[in-house]
């Protein structure tokens, strides 16, 4: 009975979802900002989650997620970017013959392949973290909490250094960045609309995490969360598990960059830079540490309140003729930031703790406050 | 030949020795008691045996095979398991959800009926299976710590001291539970503070102080022995 009521919600949300989706889809010239808004968030709900695999369900205090958002970032775009833009891209210093040679090439293959190429790239980006992350996890993941935070933070810094350095000119365009890449692709023939795959995209990529984090797997990791030497003592081998959570967190980081390679049409290395990362912490410590809906939830949170409900507070506010002297540009991160310590005030381990979102615990919070107002009568 | 077999065995924790050669066997099916006084090495023994830290010589045999070197993954799948001492069970997780994790390394068709003999040796662990670990009593987590290690189907179950800090009462109940399980054919190496008990529940026993055993004996031997009475069991002369 309550689990048919539980379906039955959550599939008339889905429904309305997906449909305000198409709607938009179908209004998007109008709701530009909209649109653009709740990509950028479907992006980083995936960053957060990715990193809430690590530091969250695992116990691993791991920060650098930029860099393996950069290396995602960098190798669809350089994948993606038209044969026809590259010398404009890379009008210093030139491309890579070899760069170039492939993409001419990949450029002959029939229609069928340049539809799932965007795809493709992605994945490639994606898997080239993962190696990365697993060479670099041998290294660092012995390390403990604070120093395993600081060894992470490096390599992401390391990776930024080596993007933007003028050795990878050819590659990377050095500190120049990269532009022109082609926004999101159309799924499925076109039968999608381009402007819903990244949503797609990372409702698969989180469900993926999801599954993993109920399994056998994920009940490892967090028996590795809470107790390294019981979990040893089972017979929890401590080095395959870590591995394979830090190579997991870096692959989905990874894909969340290459979409936001996507998305911003344009990246460079300073983007990836540690306040990106910090970025992500906040969306993952204000959702709740090990909660995979308190991650997706505050990452549309914090990105809309960030990027649109209070941009109200950078114009100018005239009240009867009266010009408010704090409403100026840059007001808003200041009241964000106030919001952010009333929010971290209230909710001592974020909106959801390390708890899903369930509907019985929703309902059952509006049937409590009924109670409470029935007993005040 | 006994099941498991130590011979020699040197452990150090850097420069300090731990255990200074130490001998011992467990005969299959029995219940073997390690005591001694705190600091004495009987925790060090135990990690020695699971491979959680590294021998310095010596060796290890179960069934005849080299136990020491391996992985501890390798000697779980070999039937050994450990009861840490501190029960050690998982603080954020459900009491089902701990169980389950014992039985990691397990074929998943055994996990059902082994969960069942837990719920019936612990009913207590049945009422309490969607509780948070750590909000469990001091006698609840231990009884949790031990279903957890039957979890794996051991063939030795060692316990760390399973007695530390609980009532009497408690411990009564879990000492009639080791008795339980050893009848149903598992071996226990078992360590204890509380000699009175180990004792009288174990088929031998071992006196270990500061690296190495000083005595052996049955339980019975070892508890009429006078020795013993003034310095574990707390007689005066
Ligand atoms: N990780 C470690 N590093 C250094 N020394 C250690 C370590 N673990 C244990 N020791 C030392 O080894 C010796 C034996 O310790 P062990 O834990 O085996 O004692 P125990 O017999 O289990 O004592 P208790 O009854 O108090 O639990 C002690 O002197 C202890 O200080
Ligand atoms: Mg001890």
């Amino acid at each position: 009975m309550r689990i048919k009521r539980n379906t039955i919600l959550t599939l008339a949300v889905a429904v309305v979802l997906v449909g305000l989706l198409y709607w938009l889809s179908f209004n998007q010239a109008k709701n530009g900002m909209l649109v653009s808004i709740l990509q950028k968030s479907a992006i980083f709900a995936l960053v957060a989650v990715s990193m809430n695999l690590l530091n969250g369900f695992t116990g691993l205090f791991s920060l650098g997620q930029a860099g393996f958002m950069s290396i995602g970032a960098y190798t669809t775009a350089i994948l993606l970017i038209p044969v026809k833009n590259l010398d404009g891209v890379y009008y210093m210093n030139g491309v890579s013959p070899f760069i170039r040679a492939v993409k001419v090439y990949l450029a002959t293959l029939p229609d069928w392949f340049q539809a799932i190429y965007p795809f493709i790239a992605l994945l490639l980006g994606a898997l080239l973290a993962a190696i990365v992350a697993a060479l670099v996890g041998i290294a660092v993941l012995r390390l403990k909490s604070d120093y395993l935070a600081i060894a992470t933070l490096g390599m992401s810094e390391i990776i930024r250094a080596i993007c933007s350095s003028p050795q990878m000119d050819k590659i990377t365009n050095g500190s120049y960045g990269l532009n022109k890449i082609p926004n999101f692709p159309p799924l499925l023939g076109g039968l999608i609309p381009a402007m819903l795959t990244p949503f797609i995209v990372v409702a698969i990529c989180i469900t993926f995490i999801m599954l993993l984090i109920r399994s056998s797997y994920g009940r490892a990791f967090k028996a590795i969360r809470e107790d390294e030497i019981a979990a040893e003592a089972m017979g929890i081998s401590l080095v395959k598990h870590k591995a394979m959570s830090f190579v997991i967190s870096s692959f989905f980081a990874a894909l969340a960059g290459g979409l936001l390679a996507m998305y911003m049409r344009s990246i460079e290395a300073k983007t990836f830079s540690i306040s990106l990362t910090y970025d992500i912490l906040l969306i993952v410590v204000i959702g709740g540490i090990g909660s995979v809906s308190g991650s997706v939830l505050s990452a549309f949170l914090v990105t809309a309140s960030k990027e649109w409900w209070l941009r109200f507070f950078d114009q100018p506010l005239n009240i009867l003729g009266w010009q408010v002297p704090l409403f100026r540009t840059g007001f808003r991160m200041i009241i964000f930031s106030v919001l952010l310590m009333v929010v971290v005030l209230v909710y001592r381990r974020g909106l959801m703790g390390s708890n899903e979102f369930s509907w019985d615990r929703l309902l059952g919070r509006f049937k409590r406050k009924k109670l409470s107002e029935g007993g005040v009568k | 030949m006994s099941l498991l077999e130590i011979h020699d065995l040197k452990v150090c924790y850097g420069g300090i020795v731990a255990l200074n050669g130490i001998s011992f066997g467990v005969n299959e099916h029995e219940i073997v008691t390690l005591i001694g006084a705190n600091g004495a090495g009987k925790s060090t023994t135990l990690r020695a045996i699971m491979g959680l830290i590294p021998i310095t010589s010596g060796t290890i045999l179960y069934n005849g095979e080299r136990l020491h070197g391996l992985d501890t993954q390798k000697i779980v799948e070999k039937g050994i398991v450990l009861v840490p001492e501190g029960r050690r069970v998982f603080p954020n997780l459900t009491t089902l959800e701990n169980l389950k994790l014992g039985a990691y390394l397990q074929d998943k068709k055994t996990v059902e009926p082994n969960l069942k003999r837990v719920y019936e040796l612990f009913p207590r662990l049945k009422e309490r299976h969607w509780q948070q670990a750590g909000t469990l009593s001091g006698g609840e987590q231990q009884m949790l710590a031990v279903g957890r290690a039957l979890m794996a189907n051991p063939k030795l179950i060692m316990m760390d001291e399973p007695s530390l800090g609980l009532a009497p009462l408690v411990v009564k109940e879990i000492f009639s539970i080791i008795k339980k399980i050893n009848e149903d054919g598992v071996t226990v190496l078992l360590i204890e503070q509380n000699a009175n008990v180990a004792l009288k529940t174990a088929n031998h026993g071992y006196v270990l102080e500061t690296g190495t055993i000083s005595m052996t004996g049955t339980g019975r031997e070892l508890l009429e022995n006078e020795a013993i009475r003034v310095a574990y069991l707390g007689k005066t002369r």
